[in-house]
């Protein structure tokens, strides 16, 4: 490992996901730990690269399953790896999988690490169902009763509604807002149109089916063995939808607020069982072992906003604090990949960086940019492809990274709104 | 000699360390007998030494057994009957002993040394997997005879002890523990602490608590009926299992049966004439020369020692998914933990590929082999993949493809442009040649072939065929691979058939004759089945496959010409859209996957009638001697190095009675000069594909033979 860290950078070398699918279809049987599992070990045989190679693993989940809460560490506890090789899980909600490449990359460059393997997992279709907190204390009390008397005591005290499951809802725990409700709510104050929210998932799901059939988007996809005798094989997203219409997307009523409301199941990004994972490296120690470097972190930037106000708005104040840190301008980005959360969320944002309010209330001179439909989001986003939350920043420095050699572009943008109000961005550059 | 024995003192208690000098394990040889009883008779009249702890200076085994190589070398009944009262009074006075002896156990503790340990007064053995407890000696035609057939059911009752004795079975410590074979079970780490502090305890007077006894136990193993009944039951299994070919068991429970209603005295007395009696069979002889040709086996890889450097294999490829490449995949994994790749074009074919090896894995689940977190890991070593990727850090890729030569060549060609130069290429094929898959391959040195046997998982041998081109390193490493998967590995010339299947060939043939004449299916099975094969050359045909037979005939006949002209009846079978087991139609009738019967529709398709009267001999002289015959023939073509290897292959490869110790050891035992008789005989009768093999008439002119006889030392 070289010690001169003034000449060190990470590099991303290559990125694997499996196949996201909606939550409680193909990928329900099987566990996050498994996925993660399985997506990482298919990226390290598709890159040959050995397993005693690696130094760490980061990993990311926004939903953990309480039985296996450092999802990482059954990453690095994979066979083909030495049984040595540290892992830890973070969570930096829908930011998580770009967390965790950053995070790889910081750890990179400080030559803590020659070779991170970093992704993010979720398997909504196991989300955990918990008992209410009355009746896990009548359990735990039950446990530690010393005579069948006092437990059936104990017991005794159970009423109906404490055995009432408890399921995660995706709200704020400050406000007690719903994900939706916030992106229903920045439609109606930032005027965005359900109209403008359907022709953006229809762009999303039609950029997405061409990707998908010329293959650019496939060939991001590992290959899920599903089935009792695992040969009913997934290769595909089955959540685009390469036939839908202004027409069908138009006739969806909406979810949050039935009466004035915009935002529909079709202008939202679904709940999506998935993983990704990303194989980081020095710069030379990549050359050293032959691998061609992409794309490098050149900077990135967390934001975040008060929940009780526009809760997905972050990534208007991060996008030009990651600009600025990189050194370079909006009209300097190739490429462009936002995460599509819920359309009104993406629209949101893109007004805000295109207003001279906006940049009044940044400090900033002008505003930051007007948005290039024909360099953004051009293989589709969330709302096509799906959200299986922490694995999502994987997807998108992989698509991002691999389309940005296809162009020659020189730099690229991530941008990702996240719960608690957070906003991630992150500036790549191309590797020569 | 240096001293085998050696003793540290911890307070009042002796500690013996067993490490005998210049051997990998532990063995009971007279010397070490000797040398034992010498040290126990010091250590009585030491006042310092209050109690023994007897335990392993070995890695991983404790006592391996007697010395072997001693039985061979005994020439008369009463010199092994001599042998084994030698070994009981030696642990007579292990039992005896003033100082109470315990037995601190972990790893290997079988025959003599299961026997030495029995005879303490005390076990504690370690909790490790390589911790196994066992009585070997029947499968090596004997009985244990320092005085184990007597202390085995005294220390765990009748029941659990004939288990163990007849079938020549050991034990994990585990199950050990449970059947009472062992005082205590403790990790490695406390085991010889443990063992002191009871040989302290011991040496104060303590008496070791007695287990409870379950009441099938007290009815069974406790009360003379309850023991009649279970000699009775174990009679006739034996009788069912050995078919009267195996005398050992037998004779083993009759000693136990003495032991436990005479006394001791009487047991002792009968266990060892019955030892003597069986150490100077021919079948306990066979067996013995079995065991050491397959030891030999293991440090035997196929070329000449000292060159050819083997390549450890971390990564497999497996190429194809049918049942052949998932078999190799799951052993491969199971029992090399080995990183394993199966590619199929067919990505579905390949998930379900990955899936057969794991259901391996998930048997030894069920049947508590493994934990579930082993599992776990181990499966994650299996992937499927549809494109090369994954390849190139692969030490070894095994093709398991169609048997198609165009199609293997054209596998070869992209395995080889997916992996570097140095990766060992092994094809799986049991019937085209190995150097014409080589032919056109860029590296023609480093394929070598590999032939499994099928089901993988269960098959004991691997035939490992080098073509002219093959380098040293890619034979080398393709041996010591096949062993890592639990294989018995013989390397065999790149002929026809190789060696298994060349032999085979005749006699699958014979049996086609003989269907064609009308003998009926079950007096042809019946015949070799009483001759010592676990399975006859019908149902063989039906396990195997028509569809590989009728190819494999064709091949070999084609080869080798007329003699090896295979019968109508498969064609007529293959027309009737018969393949065998697989597609439950074949010779057999087949009901939810198991054979039920023998469907006479052969007859029917061959238009001829059963025959009513069948001389069983005849039966038996035409498919032994068809392969007897062909063996000798391939010999003399050098097709395989060594009789040993030949005789390892036949008895692993297709069952070939172990007793018999191999074709040409039968072919010894009878007597060139009776073979070709006989093989004159049956040519006159049945045609000339019975002629006798040149050399085996040279033979009969010199009276050679196969093997030389067993020098005197």
């Amino acid at each position: 490992m070289s010690r001169n860290v003034a000449s060190r950078r990470a590099v991303f070398v290559a990125g694997l996901r499996t196949p996201f699918a909606k939550a409680g279809t193909v990928l329900r049987d099987t566990t996050a730990a498994d996925l993660a599992r399985h997506c990482t070990r298919e990226l390290l045989y598709r890159s040959e690269l050995p397993g005693d190679e690696v130094d760490e693993v980061i990993y990311s989940q926004v939903v953990p399953s309480p039985l296996v809460p450092n999802v990482a560490r059954e990453v690095s506890l994979l066979p083909q790896f030495p049984r040595t090789i540290p892992a830890y899980t973070l969570n930096r909600a829908c930011a998580s999988g770009a967390q965790a490449i950053t995070n790889a990359s910081d750890q990179i460059a400080m030559g803590h690490a020659d070779v991170i393997l970093a992704g993010g997992v979720e398997l909504l279709s196991d989300v955990p169902i918990l008992h209410t907190r009355k009746f896990s204390q009548i359990l735990q009390a039950a446990a530690k009763a010393k005579s069948l008397p006092e437990r059936l005591g104990i017991f005794a005290q159970v009423r109906p509604r404490d055995l009432a499951p408890v399921a995660p809802a995706i709200a704020e725990p400050s406000t007690g807002e719903s994900m939706g409700q916030s992106a229903e709510k920045m439609a109606k104050e930032n005027g965005i149109t359900r109209e403008a929210q359907d022709e953006l998932a229809l762009m999303s799901h039609q950029r997405a089916a061409i990707g998908q059939r010329d293959g650019r988007l496939t060939v991001e996809v590992a290959p899920w063995f599903g089935g009792r005798e695992m040969d009913r094989v997934v290769l595909t997203d089955n959540l685009i939808r390469p036939d839908t219409t202004m027409e069908a997307l138009a006739k969806l009523k909406p979810v949050f607020d039935r009466k004035y409301g915009t935002v529909t199941a079709g202008n939202a990004s679904p709940l999506t069982d998935g993983a990704a994972t990303v194989l980081m490296m020095e710069e030379q120690k990549a050359r050293s072992l032959g691998y061609r470097p992409l794309t490098t972190v050149r900077s990135y930037a967390v934001a975040a906003v008060d929940p009780g106000w526009q809760l997905l708005m972050g990534p208007a104040y991060a996008v030009p604090i990651a600009l600025q840190r990189a050194g370079i301008s909006w009209q300097e980005l190739g490429l462009v990949e936002i995460h599509e959360a819920f359309a009104s969320q993406v629209l949101s944002n893109v007004q805000a960086w295109g207003s001279k309010e906006w940049a009044q209330r940044l400090g900033l001179a002008a505003p930051v940019g007007e948005v290039d439909w024909s360099r953004t989001n051009v293989m589709g986003g969330s709302l096509a492809v799906g959200h299986p939350f922490a694995a999502t920043g994987a997807r998108l420095v992989t698509t991002l990274s691999n389309e940005m050699v296809r162009r020659d572009v020189q730099f690229g943008l991530i941008s990702i709104c996240a719960q608690g109000g957070m906003g991630f961005a992150m500036v790549l550059e191309r590797v020569p | 000699m240096s001293a085998a024995f050696s003793v540290a003192h911890r307070g009042g208690v002796a500690v013996v360390t067993f490490d005998l000098p210049n051997e990998p394990v532990n063995k009971i040889s007279k010397a070490a007998g000797w040398e034992l009883e010498e040290l126990l008779q010091r250590l009585a009249d030491d006042e310092v030494v209050k109690a023994i702890v007897l335990c392993s200076g070995k890695p991983d085994t404790f006592i391996a057994g007697a010395d072997i190589e001693e039985f061979l070398q005994l020439e008369s009944v009463e010199e092994a009957v001599r042998l084994s009262r030698d070994g009981q009074l030696l642990m007579q006075r292990v039992a005896d002993s003033p100082k109470p002896v315990v037995a601190a156990i972990h790893g290997a503790c079988v025959g003599g040394g299961l026997e030495l340990a029995l005879a303490c007064r005390y076990r504690v053995i370690s909790d490790h997997p390589r911790t196994q407890l066992g009585l070997p000696e029947t499968q090596l035609g004997l009985l244990p005879g320092a005085g184990g057939s007597n202390r085995l059911p005294r220390l765990i009752g009748v029941r659990a002890a004939l288990d163990i004795i007849l079938a020549g079975k050991s034990e994990r410590a585990q199950k050990a523990y449970r059947l009472g074979l062992a005082d205590e079970l403790v990790p490695q780490a406390i085991l010889i602490d443990t063992a002191v502090a009871a040989a302290e305890r011991l040496a104060r007077g303590w008496k070791p608590p007695r287990r409870r006894l379950t009441m099938t136990d007290r009815l069974l193993d406790r009360t003379p009926l309850g023991r009649r009944i279970v000699y009775s039951k174990a009679k006739s299994a034996v009788e069912a299992k050995t078919g009267g070919n195996y005398p050992a068991p037998l004779r083993a429970l009759e000693v136990v049966r003495v032991a436990m209603e005479s006394g001791m005295a009487r047991g002792l007395a009968a266990e060892a004439e019955a030892f003597g009696e069986l150490a100077m069979t021919d079948v306990s002889r066979r067996l013995i020369e079995i065991f050491f040709a397959t030891t030999a086996l293991k440090k035997d890889d196929g070329v000449p020692a000292g060159i050819g450097h083997a390549t450890p294999i971390r990564r497999l490829g497996v190429v194809g998914s049918g049942f052949m490449g998932s078999g190799i995949a799951g052993t491969a994994v199971l029992q090399a933990g080995v990183q394993v790749r199966i590619k199929d074009a067919d990505l579905s074919r390949a998930g379900k590929g990955v899936h057969t090896a794991t259901s391996l894995l998930e048997q030894r689940v069920k049947r508590r082999r493994m934990s579930r977190h082993e599992y776990q890991r181990q499966r994650a070593l299996l992937t499927a993949t549809g494109d090369w990727s994954g390849f190139a850090g692969a030490e070894l890729v095994v093709e398991a493809v169609f048997e198609d030569l165009t199609v293997k060549r054209q596998v070869v060609a992209e395995i080889e442009s997916a992996v570097p130069a140095t990766t060992v290429i092994g094809t799986n094929t049991s019937t085209i040649p190995i150097g014409e898959i080589a032919a056109e391959a860029r590296h023609p040195e480093r394929i070598v072939g590999i032939h499994f046997f099928s089901p993988v998982e269960k098959m004991p041998l691997l035939e490992v065929i080098p073509h002219e081109g093959s380098s040293a390193d890619a034979v080398v490493t393709a041996v010591q691979f096949g062993r890592r998967m639990g294989k018995t590995v013989v390397v065999v010339a790149d002929s026809p058939g190789f060696w298994v299947n060349r032999i085979l060939s005749p006699y699958l043939n014979e049996a086609g004759f003989l269907l064609e004449e009308g003998v009926p299916i079950e007096v042809i099975d019946a015949a070799m089945t009483a001759w010592g094969f676990p399975v006859g050359p019908v149902a063989l045909l039906d396990e195997v496959g028509l569809d590989v037979g009728e190819k494999a005939g064709k091949v070999m006949h084609q080869a080798f010409g007329d003699r090896l002209r295979p019968s109508r009846v498969i064609g007529v079978m293959r027309a009737d859209e018969r393949l065998g087991r697989k597609n439950s139609r074949g010779f057999y009738f087949y009901k939810d996957g198991r054979k039920a019967g023998a469907d006479g529709s052969i007859y029917r398709l061959l238009g001829v009638r059963s025959a009513a009267e069948v001389d069983h001999e005849r039966v038996t002289d035409r498919l032994v001697f068809a392969m007897l015959n062909e063996a000798a023939m391939a010999m003399s073509e050098g097709v395989v190095r060594l009789p040993r290897d030949a005789d390892i292959g036949a008895i692993f490869g297709i069952g070939f009675p172990p007793f018999r110790g191999g074709p040409l050891r039968t072919l010894d035992a009878l007597g060139a000069a009776e073979v070709v008789a006989k093989l004159e005989r049956l040519a006159q009768l049945h045609g000339p594909r019975f002629t006798p093999a040149p050399v085996l008439q040279e033979m009969a002119r010199t009276g050679g033979k196969w093997y030389p006889a067993v020098p005197a030392r």
